[in-house]
């Protein structure tokens, strides 16, 4: 039997709305607009640059030399180490926070969620400031804690983690929340008709559900540890192989040692690429539910 | 009413143009203790200086402005070090102040400034908080374990003296902190959260209440010696010429003996 023309396929149009198209020109599906392109063409560039100024300056030849220095191995490690143990608390305390504020229909979630935030966009140093205000020996929780137990935060490694959590967990915070919020409750309420837990629903539906957003955001909060300067300075100080992180070792380098700050930067990009590089087809894809 | 309208405003426009030609030109008979120079002295003059240089040189700047109307003083100030650095990467100072020669070689070596003046000299003192909670009695308390103290950077100004301080007096100091600049060991030790913290007299004197002193003796103590230049590349040269020599004048010098500052 012949199709009738109602059924004819869709995808080729009648040749009277081809000549309305060919009327419009239509533009290739590849070309950008002009308009578009030159300030994105400049905004990758600005990024760029940079970079490349870094790679072209580099002391290739002494690079092996400088970083055999032990001063700056240590700084490497201090840094890895408190990155990832800074990213772990925020993992552990940021993502039941960000749960009670996706979830929760108390009063005041909306403050709270803003006040938990604030770190964002405090500058560092301030952090660091209040950090000391806070947890210091004279701070107003460190004051018992050095009265009761004489363990004292500043100048310790440990201080170091507290300040890079301070600033990274609202990163991960944020991206987790959005993804709370944003995953599909018919999931849940679907395993917690057949019988599941609340504690079992959340840990075998909710969590496989913002996977891609909780890596997304562990990444970026490890990234934004890794780079704290100000707080960690202010907070925990400097000495080298106990406070003494990668950015205050470059910027310390750069007055005595310009070499060795290029080098130390150096470390950095390629540590930062190879966990960009690592994770980019989950970078790309976060914020989906799987 | 559209050309009333028009007309006030060309009238602000032109009030406001001829206010700003006549302040640009100084006042005639003005006079001034620093003598012909005040006439060159215009605009804003960019002082980069140590950080121990603070409240004296805010109280000069002051004074500078004073006695020459329509100049405005602008202070940078750091470690010498760090400056050193943004003047060899082309920040744009027209005076620089050091709390070492080797920083102000630094600047010389690279061709930022011809020649440099001595004009004060610092020496060291040990901070504590009011109250002295941890009871220090002198130097060789700071090699205590249990003690927290900070110093500044050994590539600082005041690292550099703090060291020799500790190689004068034999002993082993391991700081808890190496700080950036003075002020930041100054910082700490207000807070509270170190025992004692190595700084210049200068630093304790301008703290007033908030940290307690415990001098050095003589015999062990170090010192550092301050200089001042003017950039080759300075945007402000006459002007950098006037604070330079205020600075290293009598008047200059007197206020950097009352803030504590040794003679050079």
């Amino acid at each position: 039997m012949q199709p009738s023309p109602a059924q004819r396929s869709p995808a080729q149009p009648s040749p009277a709305q081809r000549s309305r198209q060919g009327a419009r020109a239509v533009p290739s599906r590849g070309a950008i607009p002009w308009p578009l392109g030159v300030p994105a063409l400049l905004g990758a560039l600005f990024l760029l640059l940079p970079l490349a100024g870094l790679l072209a300056r580099a002391p290739w030849r002494g690079l092996p030399h400088i970083l055999a220095d032990s001063q700056i191995l240590d700084a490497l490690r201090l840094s890895l180490v408190c990155a990832s143990a800074a990213t772990a608390t925020s993992l552990v305390l940021g993502v039941p926070l960000a749960w009670v504020l996706a979830r929760s229909q108390a009063r005041g979630i909306s403050v709270l969620r803003a006040l938990v935030t604030l770190p964002l966009v405090l500058p560092p140093v301030v952090g660091g400031v209040a950090l000391l205000l806070a947890f210091g020996r004279e701070g107003v929780l460190g004051r018992f804690l050095d009265e009761w137990t004489g363990i004292t935060l500043p100048f310790t490694t440990a201080g170091v983690i507290i300040a890079e959590t301070f600033v990274a967990m609202p990163f991960l915070v944020i991206t987790v929340e959005g993804a709370f919020r944003a995953s599909d409750r018919g999931y849940e309420e679907a395993a917690a008709t057949l019988g599941a837990s609340r504690l079992t629903v959340f840990r075998t539906v909710t969590m496989p559900l913002i996977g891609p957003s909780l890596l997304a955001g562990a990444v970026l909060s490890w990234a934004r540890a890794l780079g704290e300067f100000g707080a960690t300075i202010t907070f925990a100080g400097n000495f080298p192989g106990r406070t003494q992180t990668m950015p205050l070792a470059v910027y310390l380098a750069l007055e005595s040692n310009p070499d060795a700050a290029v080098a130390l930067s150096l470390v950095l990009l390629v540590v930062s690429i190879a966990v960009l590089a690592g994770l980019r087809d989950r970078w790309l894809s976060a914020g989906t539910p799987a | 009413m559209r050309r009333t309208a028009l007309t006030l405003t060309a009238v602000v426009i032109a009030g406001l143009l001829l206010a700003g030609c006549t302040s640009s030109t100084p006042a005639k008979g003005s006079s001034s203790t620093t003598g012909s120079s005040s006439r060159l002295a215009s605009g804003t003059i960019n002082v980069f200086a140590a950080a121990s240089l603070k409240e004296a040189f805010s109280k000069l700047g002051q004074q500078f402005e004073a006695a020459h109307p329509g100049v405005k003083v602008v202070f940078n100030f750091g470690a010498s070090s760090g400056l050193a650095t943004q003047i060899t990467k082309g920040a744009p100072a027209d005076v620089y102040a050091s709390a070492s020669t080797t920083n102000m070689d630094q600047v010389v070596t690279a061709g930022q400034a011809a020649s440099a003046k001595s004009f004060a000299g610092n020496v060291m003192e040990i901070a504590v908080p009011p109250g002295n909670p941890a009871g220090v009695q002198g130097l060789s308390d700071l090699a205590k374990p249990d003690l927290k103290v900070a110093v500044c950077q050994a590539t600082v100004p005041c690292g550099v003296t703090a060291t020799k301080v500790f190689t004068n007096a034999k002993l082993t100091v391991t700081p808890v902190s190496q700080e950036i600049d003075v002020k930041a060991v100054l910082t700490k030790v207000t807070l509270g959260e170190v025992d004692a913290g190595l700084v210049y007299v200068t630093d304790v004197r301008a703290a007033g209440e908030k940290v307690w002193g415990i001098e050095i003796p003589v015999k062990v103590n170090a010192s550092t010696e301050y200089r001042i230049a003017t950039m080759t590349k300075a945007p402000n040269k006459a002007g950098a010429r006037a604070f330079t020599s205020f600075v290293l004048s009598a008047a200059g010098q007197s206020a950097l003996t009352f803030a504590g500052f040794a003679k050079p």
